[in-house]
């Protein structure tokens, strides 16, 4: 993948990029800033069309956004000026599901995430958590085969997000999606992938991938029991130094350069 | 000098009624949340608006306006001072042109601005100059001439030479000739008026004007009410009030549905289409900055007077506005809500439909609300110019016969008109885009 700046050069945003996904895989990106891992998921969706190479799922090649593929974006996604209810319906409704059967799918996705008083409420009513527990629901009541996530729990608040991280996983293992997470925090790229990829920047490109136990561990337990795990903590010192080497060259580079 | 009295009166209410306000009412009420806030300095949200204050400054404005027109609404004490009404008199000495003198008396008399004039009769008196009689209208001043009935004459050279014992060098046979005091016209205060000569000599008579203002400048308030029923119920110029009211507002109406019934699509088209984009932007860039009533004349060129040139100049002042909200309203959309939309399987129309048009009501809103703003404003200056019915047609043509009183009516009435719109478009924006500024 190749972005052509208006002044000539040009950047290479992804480079080498090869991934192949099991179905009801769950897997999780990490690196640092500006290595790609957005760029990634936007071509994985279709929202962009990569320079080189290709998407191919289901047997088919991916050349634009498509229902199959759902999405849940950090914030701001969710359509204002619609009831909590009318978010999560969204999709059926586009394929003109009938109303009795959208309400069914979409009550029992809104209690499945705990929003079953909050039904009817707009969505500017409700809390960073819940909004995003209604984008979740959203997603699902789509039944898309493949979740992409873009740093979905970014801007929750710490204790937000550990019970999020939880229901991301329970909702995983209920639905058995393939999902795809892009996260810049190590502890929720550990604990939400069950395949961990690491990626270094300029060019962006796959540095290391990891088989973790965590994901599997933490269905239905406790998360802060998985982190009590030995292997846990090794694997997040390994990773941590490894980003911060990757930014530690970054910046050098870029104080040699000016 | 005068003119500083009522802004220091303002002043002196402002002031007054915060000390009294403060002292009495707020050490009794302040309990809210803000009272306990220690920094309210640059705090924004601290400041609220005091109702009393509000309260107080619209009465103050109708007080000072009832003091300084003499309203029967304000009790009279507290009225400024106001012109002389009633009679005068004093005397004055005529010189011939051969030294003779003799004196006679000036009995002068104010009567109100409306009513008959009744000449006051005097004796003529004894000797060559006779006693005169003079009556002038409040708010003005006569002029005497007094030698109509004496046997001098200024012809022949008599003139005036003392005013109410003072004495008097003007001499109007010497006009022109340098500047010695034979040139300087006195100035002559007698009780309640001030007299002075004019060019050929003659008295002029100015009784104390008082500080209050002529209804032709300034009506009292209860008379602009008056007038507000008068025209109510027998209207204006062939129309009632209703239809001078409502031909503005259908003007306003018919333009704005007009402009936003081209504009919204235009702008969505210019949001959507990079060909729409290119071709519409010069022209709406362009046509933004011109004021719409710089097209009046134009439109009047083309169009004439009538209904079609004014709704065609408002159609054209909102439809600029218009076209403009509706395209930032669809610029505006986050790229996340869109691609949302894409992979949860809606198709273009759809995205229309659910995310781009009730994403750009907000700012559909706010450019209605200021092009509602923006015409009214407009056919208010159009009807000024040329209109057979219309408010601006009405406060236009009661300034050309001084009907100040309907001016003012219909300043207030505009302001009113104007004030309620824009309220109806905020009640309308609250209850139709509830989510406006909460995405």
């Amino acid at each position: 993948m190749r972005f052509d700046l208006p002044n000539g050069s040009s950047v290479q945003a992804l480079k080498d990029v090869s991934l192949h996904l099991k179905e009801g895989e769950l897997m999780s990106v990490l690196g640092p800033s500006g290595c790609g891992k957005t760029t990634l998921l936007n071509i994985v969706a279709g929202f962009l069309a990569p320079t080189e190479g290709q998407i191919v799922m289901n047997g088919h090649r991916v050349t634009g956004p498509d229902a199959e593929r759902g999405m849940v974006f950090q914030q701001g996604a969710l359509f204002e000026w619609m009831s909590v209810r009318e978010n999560v319906g969204f999709g059926p409704r586009m394929k003109g599901m009938a109303r009795a059967e959208t309400k069914q799918i979409v009550d029992h996705l809104l209690d499945v995430v705990g929003l079953q008083d909050f039904k009817e409420k707009a969505v500017y009513e409700l809390s960073g958590g819940m909004q995003q527990r209604v984008a979740l629901a959203r997603c699902l009541a789509n039944d898309p085969d493949v979740i992409l996530m873009d740093e979905p729990l970014g801007a929750l608040d710490a204790l937000t997000r550990e019970k999020m991280q939880s229901l991301v996983l329970a909702l995983w293992k209920e639905t058995g999606k393939t999902i795809i997470l892009i996260t810049h925090s190590v502890e929720e790229a550990l604990l939400l992938g069950e395949r961990l990829i690491v990626m270094a920047p300029r060019p962006g490109r796959i540095h290391q991938e990891y088989r973790l136990p965590f994901a599997d561990l933490g269905v239905g337990a406790d998360l802060r029991e998985v982190k009590k795990h030995p292997d846990y903590r090794v694997r997040r010192e390994e990773i941590l130094n490894m980003i911060w080497n990757m930014e530690e060259e970054i910046m050098g580079r870029t104080e040699a350069a000016s | 000098m005068t003119s500083v009295v009522p802004f220091v009166i303002y002043v002196g209410i402002f002031v007054g009624s915060y000390l009294v306000v403060s002292r009495i009412v707020r050490h009794v009420t302040r309990t809210d949340f803000t009272a306990l806030k220690t920094v309210t300095f640059g705090d924004e949200s601290a400041v609220v608006s005091d109702r009393v204050a509000s309260v107080i400054s619209v009465l103050t404005l109708f007080l000072l306006w009832g003091m300084f027109t003499g309203s029967a609404l304000v009790p009279s004490f507290l009225h400024a001072p106001g012109p002389y009404l009633g009679d005068g008199r004093f005397d004055y000495v005529v010189e011939s042109a051969d030294g003779a003198r003799d004196s006679a008396s000036v009995l002068w008399r104010v009567e109100p601005v409306d009513g008959e004039v009744q000449v006051p009769e005097v004796e003529p008196g004894e000797g060559a100059a006779k006693n005169d009689t003079l009556t002038i209208r409040e708010y003005r001043s006569g002029q005497l001439a007094w030698d109509r009935n004496d046997e001098f004459s200024r012809k022949d050279g008599a003139r005036i030479v003392e005013i109410d014992g003072q004495k008097v060098d003007f001499d109007p046979q010497r006009r022109g000739e340098g500047d010695g005091p034979a040139q300087v016209k006195p100035v002559v205060r007698v009780p309640n008026a001030t007299v002075t000569l004019s060019d050929k000599g003659a008295l002029i008579i100015t009784p104390y004007q008082g500080w209050q203002m002529e209804p032709i400048w300034l009506p009292p308030p209860e008379d602009v009410a008056r007038r507000f029923v008068e025209i109510a119920r027998q209207g204006y110029r062939g129309s009632t009030l209703a239809e001078h009211v409502g031909y503005s507002l259908m003007r306003v109406i018919v333009g704005f549905f007009f402009g936003a019934l081209v504009g919204i699509p235009l702008g969505y088209a210019m949001g959507l289409s990079n060909w729409f984009r290119g071709w519409f932007d010069p022209i709406v860039e362009f046509m933004r900055p011109v004021p719409p009533l710089a097209l009046i004349p134009l439109v009047i060129i083309w169009a004439g007077i009538g209904e079609t040139g004014k709704i065609v100049l408002l159609f054209l002042a909102a439809l600029w506005i218009m076209a403009i909200a509706a395209r930032s309203g669809v610029s505006g959309v986050r790229i996340s809500k869109v691609h949302a939309a894409y992979s949860l399987g809606a198709s273009k129309g759809q995205i229309m439909r659910f995310v781009i048009v009730p994403n750009s009501l907000p700012e559909i809103f706010t450019g209605a609300r200021v092009a509602m703003g923006v015409c009214w404003g407009t056919v208010v200056a159009a009807e000024l110019v040329a209109a057979e019915k219309g408010v601006g047609m009405m406060i236009m043509v009661a300034s050309k016969f001084q009907n100040t009183d309907i001016v003012i009516m219909g300043i207030v009435l505009i302001g009113i008109i104007g004030f309620g719109i824009d309220m109806l478009m905020r009640w309308a924006e609250r209850v139709l885009v509830p989510w406006k500024g909460r995405g």
